[in-house]
């Protein structure tokens, strides 16, 4: 997450956590249905200004529905949706100083890209000469002065999806709407194109609401993110803080890998938890702060680069182990995943960097292993 | 793909050929007939076509048919258009699959049936019976056949396209005006195309709703034939069949044109990226 570390500003914006801060878009008590299908049910959330916030969630799960909101395409069954203090209810799309990339990119074919960037500024009755001075801008902003004359079926999908983002980014709209913007292109493309996203919203200081179910793409470039399902938000956190401390067994298995291993919970202190996984978990230590009583069941999820892979038993092997045999292998290059089958017959994933340049792998299949971990490598789930 | 050419392809494409075209082909060629005997060949000529633009009752009926075509193509268009709209923008109305079935009941209603309903409307409503009422009566008839080409484009287009004009700015008539309309243009020419041949070549719904001074060319030329075919017939025909084939022509070497250079130019922005 190279995009994290840009600055010592980046690092302290946080408006979420103070409490002085002002909202920008608020979503309070939104119900939305459609017909018996609720959309979005009973959502409240709050997004500030300058933030590049996304919407994550399968298909379904209510995030575009929810980005329409604001761009006034669909009002709310019940609740408001607010945007820098002034209530969207009943302001049409076209009055709002919202802009949206579509998905589709949504050009107007039948005009120059020049005539689509400018599109938005002859709405709001710009004198031509800036509209001209300000598509320049755009263009430039871009890279994409070479192609003003061009029709948009004359561009590659790289280049129509920066026209859109020229475009929707011409009126210097107060919120700019991202609906899965950089789904349509291939994956290289896509990775670059995510880091010129965040430089973008750097230099302009715009607030960026972005849907997508890509959880890397929605990772790398937000500064906080909601995890979404079924019209209901499970998460709202940074992107490292919904990696590292899920609030539920959903979110975990949404965001990346994790494994998880059911047991019941036996001490509860404030900053030490102890589980009993039984057979296949034994027993698991956690540094943790948590409002649980013992004999209530619980999840331990671990990532899979959280775990140390061994062929010998380690010191200690009754707490934080667990032993199995190699079952499967998959070797990605970087990293090669093992999956070791424990006694209990369930199935554990287990990420191990491949640091040197052996082709032959000293852990090999059906060998018997051990995984251990520390006490803050892992985290207790109860939902 | 098969290109072999077997007996029974090549005998079977020109019995079609000839079955639609032969007709059509003999009424060319005697157009160009010396004789007055339509049946007869006597040498080639063009004085019949030189005679007929002497013949002020086929000029005048040409002129109305034109006419009537325009105005009723015209209207039609935009009444077809937008029912074409409602039908796919609207969703489910009450009262919709009424609405959809009322509009394309004339595609299989018999002409004579059209005819007489609404020359009893006229009659009861006491409107004057002439040029006007032949026009409403094919407005009537041929909004349905463009309601159909509208409505196809209609169900193919991008709704986020409008969606991203709205979003930019632009109020919803306008949005219409400078994004829909553009691109469904096409389909709407098309349609007013269809609109004015439909009413080019009705005899039927045109001979029960006129009055006096308002005859159209087929209704001429059908009153003439009674008479016996002239020559003159013959290159009033040919002259029709000629403008009809230009038109089918260019449009279709302008789509093609429009395809080829698309197709060339997404070939150069796949090759530039």
């Amino acid at each position: 997450m190279a995009a994290k570390a840009v600055g010592p500003v980046k690092r302290s914006f946080a408006p979420w956590r103070d409490p002085a801060s002002a909202p920008f878009i608020e979503f309070r008590n939104v119900t939305k249905r459609f017909g018996d299908f609720v959309a979005v049910d009973d959502l409240t959330l709050t997004i500030y200004e300058r933030e590049f916030f996304a919407l994550l969630g399968p298909s379904g799960c209510g995030k575009t529905t929810l980005m329409r909101m604001v761009a006034g395409f669909d009002e709310p069954t019940v609740g408001e949706v607010l945007l820098d203090g002034q209530n969207l209810a009943g302001v049409p799309p076209y009055r709002r100083p919202t802009n949206m990339m579509f998905q589709s990119y949504a050009l107007f074919p039948h005009m120059t890209v020049e005539a689509n960037i400018a599109f938005g500024l002859k709405q709001d009755r710009m004198p031509k000469a800036d509209i001209a001075t300000r598509v320049e801008e755009m263009l430039a902003l871009v890279k994409l002065t070479p192609f003003a004359k061009r029709k948009p079926h004359q561009l590659s999908g790289g280049q129509k999806q920066r026209v859109a983002l020229a475009r929707s980014l011409a009126r210097k709209p107060k919120v700019l709407l991202l609906d899965e913007p950089l789904g349509a292109l291939d994956k290289k493309l896509r990775e670059d194109t995510q880091f010129e996203l965040v430089d973008l919203q750097q230099k302009l200081g715009l607030t960026f609401l972005i849907v997508t179910h890509d959880q890397e793409e929605a990772m790398t470039v937000a500064d906080r993110v909601a995890v979404m399902d079924q019209g209901r938000i499970i998460q709202v956190a940074t992107p490292a803080e919904v990696y590292e401390q899920p609030n539920s067994r959903y979110v975990a298995d949404f965001i990346g890998d994790i494994n998880l291993l059911e047991g019941r919970i036996t001490v509860c202190n404030d900053g030490f938890i102890r589980l009993d996984c039984g057979v296949g978990g034994g027993t698991v230590e956690v540094d943790q702060t948590m409002d649980a009583t013992p004999g209530e069941n619980g999840w331990f999820a671990i990532r899979p680069e959280k775990m140390t892979l061994s062929l010998d038993p380690p010191e200690n092997p009754t707490v934080n182990c667990i032993a199995g045999d190699v079952w499967d292998i998959g070797y990605l290059g970087d990293v090669s995943i093992y999956h070791v089958r424990l006694a209990g017959g369930a199935t554990v994933k287990a990420t191990v960097t491949n640091r040197t340049r052996l082709v032959e792998r000293p852990i090999s299949w059906d060998d018997k292993v051990w995984l251990t971990w520390p006490r803050d490598a892992g985290i207790v789930l109860t939902r | 793909m098969n290109s072999r050419t077997s007996w029974f392809n090549v005998t079977s494409v020109t019995l079609g050929l000839a079955f639609l075209y032969l007709p059509i082909l003999l009424l060319i060629i005697y157009s160009f007939n010396e004789s007055r005997l339509v049946t007869v060949w006597a040498g080639f000529s063009t004085k019949w076509y030189v005679e007929l633009f002497s013949n002020k009752g086929l000029l005048d009926a040409a002129w109305v048919t034109l006419r009537v075509a325009f105005f009723s193509a015209t209207v039609a268009t935009v009444l077809g258009t937008l029912a074409a709209i409602t039908l796919v923008r609207f969703g489910r109305f009450y009262g919709r699959t009424l609405f959809s079935g009322m509009i394309y009941a004339p595609l299989v209603m018999p002409d004579v049936i059209i005819g007489l309903s609404l020359l009893l409307l006229f009659v009861s409503v006491d409107f004057g019976r002439g040029f006007w009422t032949i026009v409403l009566a094919h407005i009537t008839c041929s909004m349905c056949f463009v309601a159909v080409v509208v409505q196809s484009r209609l169900v193919a287009f991008d709704r986020s396209l409008e969606e991203a004009a709205l979003d930019l700015g632009c109020p919803p008539v306008k949005t219409f005006f400078q994004i829909t309309l553009p691109l469904i243009a096409p389909a709407v020419i098309a349609g007013w195309m269809l609109a004015f041949t439909l009413s080019l070549d009705d005899l039927v719904i045109a001979s029960f709703t006129t009055g006096p001074g308002a005859t159209t060319l087929p209704m001429k030329i059908y009153s003439q034939v009674r008479l016996g075919v002239t020559p003159e017939i013959n290159a009033v025909s040919t002259i029709m069949i000629g403008l009809v084939s230009i038109g089918v022509i260019t449009a279709s070497l302008m789509t093609k044109r429009r395809q080829a250079s698309r197709i060339r130019a997404e070939r150069q922005a796949a090759a530039n990226r």
